[in-house]
């Protein structure tokens, strides 16, 4: 016979850890909603006392103020909300090229730490520590300056090929549209499907033979392939949209403005510097055995690397990239400070214009606990993807 | 059959020299076709470039504080807009004849801060030290006593403000990251949930939008009548602010604490908070100093961000102090460049620090 576990006692004294455990619970809550309430009570009080009007139905109103720049048309007639859009595509656009430049340029800075060149080794130490140890704030301050300053004016742009480079920013020549590129982009889809089904049939013959065949560079070549070949069955348009020296400006063409230019350009730099000693502390982490024991088994080194090291060593970068990647996404609020149009500066005019501050700066804040949460998301997913498997 | 004679192999030749300036050389720039090219790439960029830096920073830069030497041809950096508005960029708009007060009280205030590194100063005393040199650096910066004239705080500025913002809102950052952190790791739903919710929130936005609240709806949060000053809401905003990131970075440390510790504790018969303060709490603080340290550097960094709001700060007292002057504006760089090294000799230092604590803190476990 098994003994049976003594059947449980609920007392309602106050010796009883649980008892106490849900009196300092209902305590904590409590003193929570009542501060809560009182800062509520405060608002809605002094709101009516200086005849503040409450509420997001200004969010239909023409904002009345028109924007630097956007990703699609915006004049000053159209809503708040569509403002508020605008800025949210700035800060977005703005967040993600700077995550993938970050991603490369710390690796590369990270990796450059173990280079067998001391000079390399150097330079790399010297970036980050210049780089991580000033305010970001004075960096994007001081890339504006050096845009809007020693940048030449239009007339006398710095000329490299098709592309302009002036106090009126960088300007580019963009492909115009024609009916064959769509042809080129079906191109592309049929190589990713094809380049797909290549890749499941690679891995089948790798399990069944051993024989592991190329899975990064012949799929690759399929996609570019069969996007090139559906580009010339579409006829091969070959007309580009050239930026042209105007009198007072660069015409025509894509162009990105210098503040768009500063703050990517500036937090890119400063973050990279973060970027860069994650990636040093996780390949640290590897133990030394590893690569050694990877040597002794006949791997090259670049297997060593893709096979061994990478793969431990990520475990340890993903963490803390998800964090580096969180602040540049913050971090970019700090535009405001120079006048790119993101959604804190849509934010701060809407503010002055409306007085509307809480409603505002609720805004404001949904907007980056959304986008936090959302990349910590899928950077737990693929974390999770990458962790050990334990049995 | 043939008797096997001995037969020696010719000995190895000695190894190559590792140790010299040659051997160095050989080997950590001219190792190999790749790594000697980009030596010479990197190195003839660095002879070409450091000349015509350093040329531009000193040998040709204009030092005296003129500003018509500064738009000579061939003049490099203009140090003169440094020699001519330090006061200014240091100490804001403090009043001119008055600045003597925040000079003695940021000395005061760094003379502390190098003090609590130390270790000879690592007593309960320093707590009371704390105190007493806020006590007198609020006294000095905001006079109406002794003496001395009164200066509101919107005239303060520039590097006791930076100073100030830092240490004050970590220094009070510090017992409610404390106990958010505890609050995160019990057992009871209700108090962790809490806690959780106040990291993740605050954590989720950036500092500015902080701010912003602090200086636009921190009024509406008060009673009617009562009105707070920018400077202590401000205060308030980093500080809560600061407490989050705080409180990750202590957790961080509870959980290295093995859990045969607590048990230990709970075997000898310790309450929860005795196990916490004299178990629990010692070794995570001690575990996680380096990286409080690397918290205070990051916050020091986020105070230029007051300027956004209106405190002008380090950064803020150099665009109020060019802004308005159209002869010194064109030299904005140089001011930033000041400033910037300003900042990098704290962060740089500090972060030598944390290395050194770093080290202090592990030497039981290296063997």
């Amino acid at each position: 016979m098994t003994q049976k576990a003594p059947p449980k006692k609920t007392s309602w004294s106050w010796r009883s850890q649980a008892v106490r455990g849900l009196i300092y619970q209902v305590i904590a809550i409590g003193l929570v909603l009542l501060a809560l309430w009182w800062l509520a009570a405060n608002t809605m009080h002094n709101m009516q006392v200086r005849g503040i009007q409450s509420g997001f139905d200004f969010l239909k109103s023409p904002a009345g103020f028109d924007i630097g720049e956007s990703l699609y048309a915006f004049d000053s007639a159209q809503p708040y909300w569509q403002a508020f859009l605008v800025g949210l595509t700035n800060t977005l656009r703005v967040a993600i090229i700077g995550i993938i430049l970050t991603t490369v340029l710390g690796t590369l800075l990270g990796v450059g730490r173990f280079s067998r060149n001391a000079l390399v080794r150097g330079l790399c130490y010297a970036y980050v520590e210049f780089f991580r140890n000033v305010p970001v704030l004075l960096q994007l301050l001081m890339w504006y300056l050096l845009f809007t300053e020693v940048l030449p004016a239009a007339q006398e742009a710095w000329t490299l090929g098709p592309l302009f480079l002036s106090k009126g920013g960088l300007s580019f020549p963009i492909p115009i549209w024609a009916a064959g590129h769509l042809w080129a982009f079906f191109g592309i889809l049929a190589g990713i499907a094809v380049a797909f089904v290549y890749r499941r049939w690679a891995f089948k013959q790798f399990e069944a033979t051993g024989r592991l065949k190329s899975v990064f560079w012949v799929p690759l070549a399929i996609i570019v392939g069969l996007g090139f070949v559906g580009w010339l069955a579409g006829g091969a348009p070959a007309e580009f949209n050239s930026p042209v020296k105007g009198d007072f400006s660069i015409e025509n063409g894509g162009s990105l403005t210098p503040e768009f230019l500063s703050v990517l350009i500036g937090l890119t730099v400063y973050t990279a510097a973060f970027v860069a000693e994650v990636v040093r502390a996780g390949i640290q982490s590897v133990a030394r055995g590893q690569g050694e024991a990877a040597a002794a088994l006949g791997l090259a080194q670049g297997q060593t690397m893709k096979l061994v090291m990478l793969p431990q060593a990520l475990r340890v970068i993903i963490p803390p990239m998800t964090n580096q990647f969180l602040n540049l996404t913050k971090n970019s609020s700090l535009a405001v400070a120079i006048g790119y149009p993101d959604v804190v500066s849509i934010a701060n005019t809407a503010l002055n214009q409306t007085g509307r501050a809480v409603e505002c700066i609720a805004i404001v804040m949904l907007v980056y606990l959304t986008t936090s949460l959302t990349t910590s998301l899928l950077m737990n997913w693929y974390n999770n993807r990458s962790a050990i498997k334990e049995r | 059959m043939t008797a096997l004679t001995f037969q020696p192999i010719e000995a190895r030749p000695a190894p190559n020299k590792t140790e010299g300036l040659l051997a160095w050389i050989k080997i950590n720039l001219f190792d190999g076709p790749i790594t000697g090219l980009l030596t010479v790439l990197i190195g003839g960029a660095l002879l070409y470039l450091i000349p015509q830096f350093l040329s531009w920073a000193i040998f040709r830069a204009a030092w005296a504080p003129n500003y018509d030497a500064c738009r000579v041809d061939g003049v490099g950096a203009c140090w003169g807009v440094v020699t001519e508005k330090y006061r200014f960029i240091l100490f804001g708009r403090y009043p001119f004849e008055e600045q003597w007060r925040p000079l003695v009280a940021t000395l005061l205030l760094l003379g502390l801060l190098v003090a609590s590194c130390m270790r000879t100063f690592w007593h309960a005393w320093l707590a009371v030290l704390w105190v007493a040199v806020l006590s007198v650096f609020f006294m000095l910066m905001y006079g109406n006593v002794l003496g001395l004239a009164k200066v509101e705080t919107d005239r303060w500025g520039g590097l006791p403000l930076t100073l100030l913002l830092a240490s004050l809102s970590m220094v009070m950052a510090f017992p409610i990251a404390m106990v958010v952190a505890l609050g995160r790791r019990s057992t009871l739903p209700a108090i962790r949930t809490v806690s959780t919710l106040y990291v993740e929130l605050i954590r989720g936005v950036p500092l500015i939008s902080v701010l912003f609240m602090a200086s636009f709806m921190f009024p509406l949060f008060m009673p009617e009548g009562v009105t707070i000053d920018v400077l202590i809401r401000v205060l308030v905003g980093i500080t809560l602010f600061a407490a989050a990131y705080m409180a990750e970075v202590i957790r961080g440390g509870l959980q290295a604490i093995p859990k045969g510790q607590i048990e230990a504790a709970a075997t000898l018969g310790l309450s929860y908070w005795q196990t916490q303060r004299k178990i629990v709490l010692p070794q995570a603080l001690a575990m996680v100093v380096p990286s409080i340290m690397n918290n205070f550097i990051g916050l020091f960094k986020d105070t230029s961000l007051v300027t956004i709001v209106s405190l002008y700060e380090l950064t803020g007292a150099l665009s109020l102090a060019l802004n308005s002057d159209a002869n010194w504006r064109p030299f904005k760089i140089e001011g930033y460049l000041f400033i910037a090294l300003i900042y990098f000799a704290f962060c740089f230092s500090m972060s030598r620090y944390s290395m050194w604590v770093e080290k202090q803190v592990n030497k039981g476990k290296a063997r």
